[in-house]
């Protein structure tokens, strides 16, 4: 068996804006060395609230109830605030979903490719100069020269993210979080930039928590994926398994109710309401036994 | 072929720079440079292209709420290209528009009801408020909304129950024509298949001419008879969907097909360089 | 099905939504500050209306022997003179009830006219851009840059002093505060997909200005007002101050504190009264300004 990078067992949170209605419901995953681990659901399946949770950026009002998330055996949630950003500076990092908001608008490219650099790897402002070049060179950026100068308003969508993948993976982290990172963007430059993050996690040997609500981004770029409902873990398996022989009828129903272009007008099938109603007898028996369990 | 509803020749749009004081206005810049497009009477016609391809000008120009520079658009024989806001008046509840964002195109100060209500007086389709409650009543258990929406405000509801507010609102005017303009890309898979799959059946109950924008070509395939494809202005290619996507002829709906992930496992996919697609 | 598929609808958008609707008078109690502050004006409003059966004294009945009363529980005070009295024995009390009178008159009147100047020219030039919007914004631009203290004398001057000149000149020189805000936001409004949609649906200029972004702008609108208030209150008082409000036999904050100032030494409280009476309003009715614009927020709500 390889060996497992991150790994998430059993893992509960809850929102107390919500009355403690629980957002995850005993998530466990775990993320080898190098893979691709897509989270999959839809808006509220709580694939985001994992990200979160991992990085320690959880909105107040989330508590996290029980489980472990271990980073390269180092239990994350049992660290101090301070070891813990420590350790997530240096070895985990986030490309994000909208590249214009996560971009300060007043600085050049330049200034903020170079920040992390100078914090965690100590480098001088030269030295982190050149870094951040062959890092835009990396990514595949034209005249990276001209975009260290350049201010966020100044450079495409895609081209926004190409630097953010730049940023993610400047100091070589060991886990690359990708949320939604193609959403905002055409397909054809979505495309591209798949491929680029490919490219980048194969070359580092990084591994990559891809968040999407896109089954064909999973089918394309993940080795494995969860697909969570409610908070729940639906599915999970390689990808392989998860699209051509899914076997929980909610991941059925959610591959019949893709549209494709490859297929003459089909009928889309809404998801229907007895696989919905085993989701929730699902998601309702795990709430039964945690009450049950005090 | 079926007698088309709306036959748009040669239309060219070009928004004006905005004028400084006392400067001169710079030159308008042109963002559909000349595009033919017809729906017949049923039919529903796919319009995409990626952002910047004029998709959603030519839907605003279709249903008069953008003036041409040149060009003609015929709706039911007749020209609007030429007609003013006023003498639009009576066209608008003929054609009628489903919006991409539900919240932004509700009125967060105004009850659904009232929403709902409003339209139906102006044009006078119903006689009174209990009328025109009773149809409204009706159309919304047709789009699947409890009527105890009617009291509700915008920010009260799911935004798959906000999308078959906007439905609603376009249906209930019995119009000819509704232009649906990226109404599914906010949506999850689930309530995007209950979506599309609602607006095909009220398409097929009502004999309504559709034209759906969209960036998502599985969508247009789903639902769309014919598909016109836009790149910068320009119709690159159109025709009827089998056509267009099991054989499409242009690069440009190449690239833009393979761009696109579909749910199978295709290991060649990701590496796989479209012709014409820049690296 | 439809059942089934709103309940799927709901679950998925993060729990079931929130259908508790809070009406905009109950947001607006829940803030402490904003019923402390509506309060204190309505307080003031009553004082306003029955300043004779509540004022202890006439503002006006001069008593020499009883000048520069200190107010009560210092040395030398006299019952039934609470604050004390002014130079010429007048009861700062009363004086001060009497003054809400201007005081509220100028807020109410002076700030709906200058709303209803700024509101209508802010409203046309924002949803018709073009030469309306040019003409507008020129004008605004030249007329904020005069003097605003320099404009109220003009006008004060050539109209002659009185409570009715200075709601004009406050009006008059206002109106653009009022027409830069809503113009900038009956732009941002106008751009909104639900301005789109009434156009679809038929809606003729007016009534999609008037039914469909008003009440939009409103809230901010409001916020505004309440303002103004506060603003006009202090406007009257300055006016007062350098003599050009009123004759000086009615009694205003502003005039009282113009007295004040010249006896301070021996009797601060003349002074310190109506600056007191002031602060408070204008506090008043920014804290109440601020918290209408939370409460009809219906985003902010929630």
């Amino acid at each position: 068996m390889t060996e497992q990078l991150l790994s998430i067992v059993h893992l509960s949170a809850v929102s107390a804006r919500d009355g403690n209605a629980p957002v995850l419901r005993d998530v466990s995953l775990s993320v080898a060395r190098g893979e691709v681990h897509g989270l999959v659901g839809e808006s509220g399946a709580g694939k985001s609230t994992i990200a979160k949770a991992i990085l320690g950026i959880l909105p107040g009002g989330i508590r996290i109830t029980q489980g472990t998330i271990k980073l390269g055996g180092r239990d994350l949630l049992a660290l101090g605030a301070h070891a813990r950003r420590r350790l997530l500076g240096a070895e985990v990092s986030l490309i994000p979903q909208d590249p214009l908001t996560a971009l300060n608008p007043a600085r050049r490219i330049g200034a903020q490719l170079t920040d992390g650099l100078r914090l965690w790897r100590g480098l001088s402002a030269r030295d982190a100069q050149t870094r951040a070049l062959a890092l835009l060179d990396d990514v595949q950026m034209r005249e990276p020269a001209r975009v260290m100068r350049a201010y966020p308003h100044e450079l495409s969508g895609g081209m926004r993210q190409r630097v953010l993948i730049a940023a993610a993976f400047a100091l070589d982290p060991k886990l690359v979080i990708a949320d939604e990172p193609t959403t905002a963007l055409d397909t054809t430059v979505q495309k591209q930039i798949l491929r680029l993050i490919r490219a980048m996690q194969e070359r580092h040997g990084t591994s990559v928590i891809f968040v999407t609500h896109n089954l064909g981004v999973v089918a394309q770029i993940c080795d494995r994926a969860t697909l969570l409902y409610m908070g729940k873990v639906m599915e999970q398996g390689t990808t392989r398994d998860l699209i051509e022989v899914p076997h929980h009828p909610y991941t059925q129903a959610v591959m019949a109710a893709c549209p494709r272009y490859d297929r003459p007008g089909q009928e889309l099938e809404p998801i229907p309401d007895a696989v919905l109603a085993t989701c929730r007898a699902e998601v309702m028996a795990f709430d039964r036994a945690g009450v049950s369990h005090g | 072929m079926a007698e088309a509803l709306i036959d748009a020749r040669a239309v060219v749009v070009a928004y004006a720079a905005r004028r400084q004081f006392l400067s001169k206005a710079a030159p308008p810049r042109p963002v559909l440079h000349g595009v033919d497009l017809t729906i017949a009477r049923g039919e529903t016609v796919g319009i995409v292209g990626e952002s910047g391809s004029g998709k959603t000008t030519l839907g605003r120009a279709l249903i008069g709420l953008l003036r041409p520079v040149s060009g003609s658009i015929r709706f039911d024989g007749r020209e609007i290209a030429e007609l003013g806001e006023a003498a639009m008046r009576p066209l608008r509840r003929r054609m009628q528009m489903i919006f991409q964002d539900p919240m932004s195109s509700l009125n967060p100060r105004r009850t659904i009801g009232r929403t709902l209500t409003a339209p139906l007086l102006l044009h006078g389709l119903v006689d009174n408020r209990a009328a025109a409650r009773r149809r409204i009543e009706m159309t919304l258990e047709r789009v699947g909304l409890p009527a105890s929406v009617l009291a509700r405000y915008p920010h009260e509801l799911s935004g798959g129950q906000r999308q078959r507010v906007g439905i609603a609102r376009a249906v209930v005017l019995a119009p000819d024509f509704v232009l649906a303009d990226e109404i599914v890309s906010g949506l999850d898979v689930s309530t995007q298949a209950q979506v599309l799959k609602l607006l095909g059946e009220l398409k097929r109950e009502m004999n309504l001419s559709m034209a759906l924008i969209s960036h998502d070509l599985s969508v247009v395939r789903a639902v769309c008879d014919r598909v016109y494809v836009l790149s910068q202005g320009r119709v690159v290619e159109q025709g009827r969907c089998d056509l267009v996507f099991d054989h499409p002829q242009d690069a440009y709906t190449r690239t833009l097909l393979d761009a696109i992930p579909l749910p199978v496992i295709d290991p060649t996919w990701l590496d796989r360089q479209a012709p014409g697609a820049a690296a | 099905m439809a059942e089934v598929a709103l309940n799927h609808d709901a679950a998925v958008a993060a729990g079931p939504p929130k259908l508790r609707r809070r009406s905009a008078l109950r947001a607006l109690l829940a803030q402490p500050k904003v019923v402390f502050a509506g309060g204190f004006i309505v307080l003031l409003i009553l004082l306003a209306l029955f300043a004779p059966v509540i004022a202890p004294h006439d503002p006006l009945d001069q008593d020499l022997l009883s000048g520069t009363l200190p107010p009560a529980g210092f040395a030398g005070a006299q019952p039934g003179y609470w604050l004390g009295t002014d130079d010429l024995g007048r009861d700062v009390l009363s004086r001060l009830i009497y003054g809400t009178r201007v005081a509220l008159t100028v807020a109410f009147v002076a700030a709906f006219a200058a709303a209803l100047l700024g509101t209508v020219l802010g409203l046309f030039a924002g949803f018709y851009g073009g030469a309306v919007d040019a003409i507008v914004s020129r004008l605004v631009e030249i007329w904020m840059a005069f003097p605003p203290v320099l404009l109220s004398i003009l006008i004060v001057a050539i109209m002659g002093s009185g409570v009715r000149s200075v709601i004009v000149a406050i009006a008059i020189i206002d109106w653009t505060r009022f027409a830069r805000v809503v113009r900038a936001e009956t732009m941002a409004q106008a751009k909104a997909d639900y301005v789109v949609a009434a156009r679809v649906l038929g809606f003729g200029r007016l009534a999609i200005l008037f039914r469909e972004i008003l009440p939009n702008v409103a809230p901010v609108l409001l916020a505004l007002v309440t303002l103004e208030m506060g603003i006009a209150v202090i406007v009257e008082a300055i006016l007062s101050f350098v003599g050009l409000s009123v004759s000086s036999d009615t009694p205003t904050w502003g005039g009282m504190i113009a007295q004040g100032r010249q006896i301070i030494y021996q009797a601060w409280w003349v002074f310190a009264a109506p600056l007191a009476a002031l602060f408070a309003t204008v506090l008043a009715f920014n804290q109440l300004g601020d918290g209408l614009r939370r409460a009809l927020d219906p985003v902010m709500q929630r």
